[in-house]
């Protein structure tokens, strides 16, 4: 079958609901928070359509939500849901025992600022405070991202048995219009197999026990596995990335997007919808003369080492742009990448700008103003300091 | 010691992991305790000094694993695949028969 695009206006979140749609998901647990709401709301509209056959169960918290979707993929069900925030934050101990069990549960995150104060604002410290729970991360930049990213994090995660998290935006995704193409069902289903579970609890035939004792004696072992698991995810993430090119015309090859690298004296690093106006910028300043490029983090976990690495090697600096803090730190975002490269020869100056925190706005007048500051730094060869809160009251 | 139950600890004992390689990729278990042994965190052992024993068994009742069990000759042992090393056993004997003894590894 020829592939021609079905475009739709959607949402970010109706987005995330299509893609669940589409994937064939066969159960749907969770538990309604703004802004994540009308994801599940279109799925139960789905359901209430007869446009899909799916268990959906309401549950009393986020909690339970994702206790619903352990027990649902330990059957070997292909399981969905979605969150936000204090939401998410009341999963977290539920997130472990998903990677542990080895449950390629896939949910979306809908970036918010953690309260108090309250916000329901874009933020990414909600979804990075969960980065060792041994989910995989992706942050879309747009709602074709969310679509695109939901249907390949099956595919990934159902490969390496690891659950995986797609991140949006706050209200700038999340509840905000654009065209997405969606692809048609037969070619979705080419692309995503039915599951094949590792084990399922639905199989009387081999009973099992999930979740037991592992003495000293043996939990090291399971750690190990979820590690090599991770870093075997970042090839299987640059294949189904591939595929998906070669398939639908858009490539996800790369865990690091990148362009004008080659020959800028810097770059921006970041991830999410920011990145999406970063690109914008930089296309202006390339225009104005400014040797500057972007690198857009898709991936945080697993974490791209390799990839930044190639890029420190052809940069003065690295501008890395984070709406999230790590208190008594720095940006997650900026410590990890700072970290990454510590052991290697190439050693750009790199500074951390505390950007759009609670939903804060991030424009291109911003980008430029620290591509200002950044071009200053890279000339003298001095970093002023190490991070920035660029929007504060001064 | 029941010789059936001496003998399918024998065959888990060969057949559990010895590298990361054989475990599985989930941590799934095909059995209960009978072959998944919970005897290796202890500290002190009980060493059981036969002269001693008076066979009365309060040790066997006390157990709560439980580790301890009678011997065909009615004489009380320590399954040490169980045993989590809690002392209850040694503090309950009447005779003192009992010692907890620091485990070397």
């Amino acid at each position: 079958m020829e592939y021609k695009p079905i475009r739709k206006v959607v949402s970010g979140n109706y987005a995330a609901a299509y893609a669940a749609l589409h994937a064939r998901v066969q159960v749907v647990a969770a538990y309604p928070i703004t802004p994540q709401t009308s994801i599940i709301e279109k799925i139960a509209e789905f359901i209430a359509n007869g446009l899909a056959d799916i268990q959906y169960i309401p549950v009393e918290s986020e909690h339970s939500a994702m206790a619903a979707c352990i027990g649902a993929s330990a059957t070997g069900a292909r399981v969905f849901t979605a969150t936000s925030a204090q939401g998410l934050a009341l999963m977290h101990e539920m997130l472990h025992w998903a990677s542990g069990a080895r449950l390629p549960i896939v949910m979306v995150n809908v970036n918010r600022a953690m309260a108090p104060p309250w916000s329901v604002w874009d933020d990414q410290t909600d979804s990075l405070a969960q980065r060792d729970t041994g989910w995989m991360q992706f942050y879309a930049e747009n709602n074709q991202e969310v679509y695109d990213g939901v249907l390949m994090a099956y595919k990934i995660a159902e490969n390496v048995n690891l659950p995986a998290m797609i991140i949006e935006s706050a209200f700038i995704l999340s509840h905000t219009y654009d065209v997405v193409e969606m692809i048609p069902q037969e070619l979705v289903d080419e692309f995503l197999p039915p599951r094949k579970p590792l084990y399922s609890l639905a199989n009387f035939d081999e009973p099992f026990a999930v979740g037991g004792l592992a003495t000293p004696n043996d939990y090291y072992e399971f750690r190990y596995k979820i590690a090599k698991a991770m870093e075997e995810a970042k090839k299987v993430i640059k294949e189904v990335g591939k595929e998906f090119g070669e398939r639908f015309g858009r490539d996800y090859s790369e865990m690091i997007e990148k362009a004008y690298i080659d020959d800028a004296d810097f770059v921006f690093m970041g991830m999410g919808s920011l990145m999406g106006t970063v690109k914008e910028a930089v296309d202006l300043l390339r225009k104005e003369g400014y040797k500057v490029g972007y690198a857009k983090v898709r991936w945080f976990r697993p974490f791209p080492k390799e990839e930044l690495m190639e890029i420190a090697e052809s940069v003065k600096g690295i501008a890395v742009l984070d709406r999230n803090f790590s208190f008594g730190q720095e940006g997650i975002l900026f410590n990890e990448a700072k970290g990454s490269l510590y052991n290697t020869s190439a050693r750009p100056i790199m500074k951390d700008y505390i950007v759009g925190l609670g939903g804060r706005d991030f424009t291109v007048k911003d980008v430029k103003a620290i591509a200002e500051d950044m071009k200053k730094i890279i000339e003298s060869g001095k970093l002023d300091r190490e991070i920035e809160w660029y929007h504060l009251k001064r | 010691m029941n010789t059936l139950f001496g003998k399918i600890k024998e065959e888990a004992k060969q057949i559990s992991p010895k590298s990361v390689e054989e475990y599985p990729e989930a941590p799934i278990s095909l059995g209960t305790t009978l072959i998944n042994f919970t005897g290796d965190w202890r500290t002190f052992m009980p060493v059981i000094d036969e002269s001693k024993c008076v066979k009365c068994y309060i040790c066997w009742k006390f157990c709560p694993e439980p580790a301890i069990y009678i011997k065909p000759d009615g004489m009380v042992a320590v399954d040490y695949d169980y045993c989590k090393g809690c002392g209850i056993c040694a503090n309950e004997c009447p005779t003192k028969a009992i010692a907890m003894v620091r485990e070397e590894k």
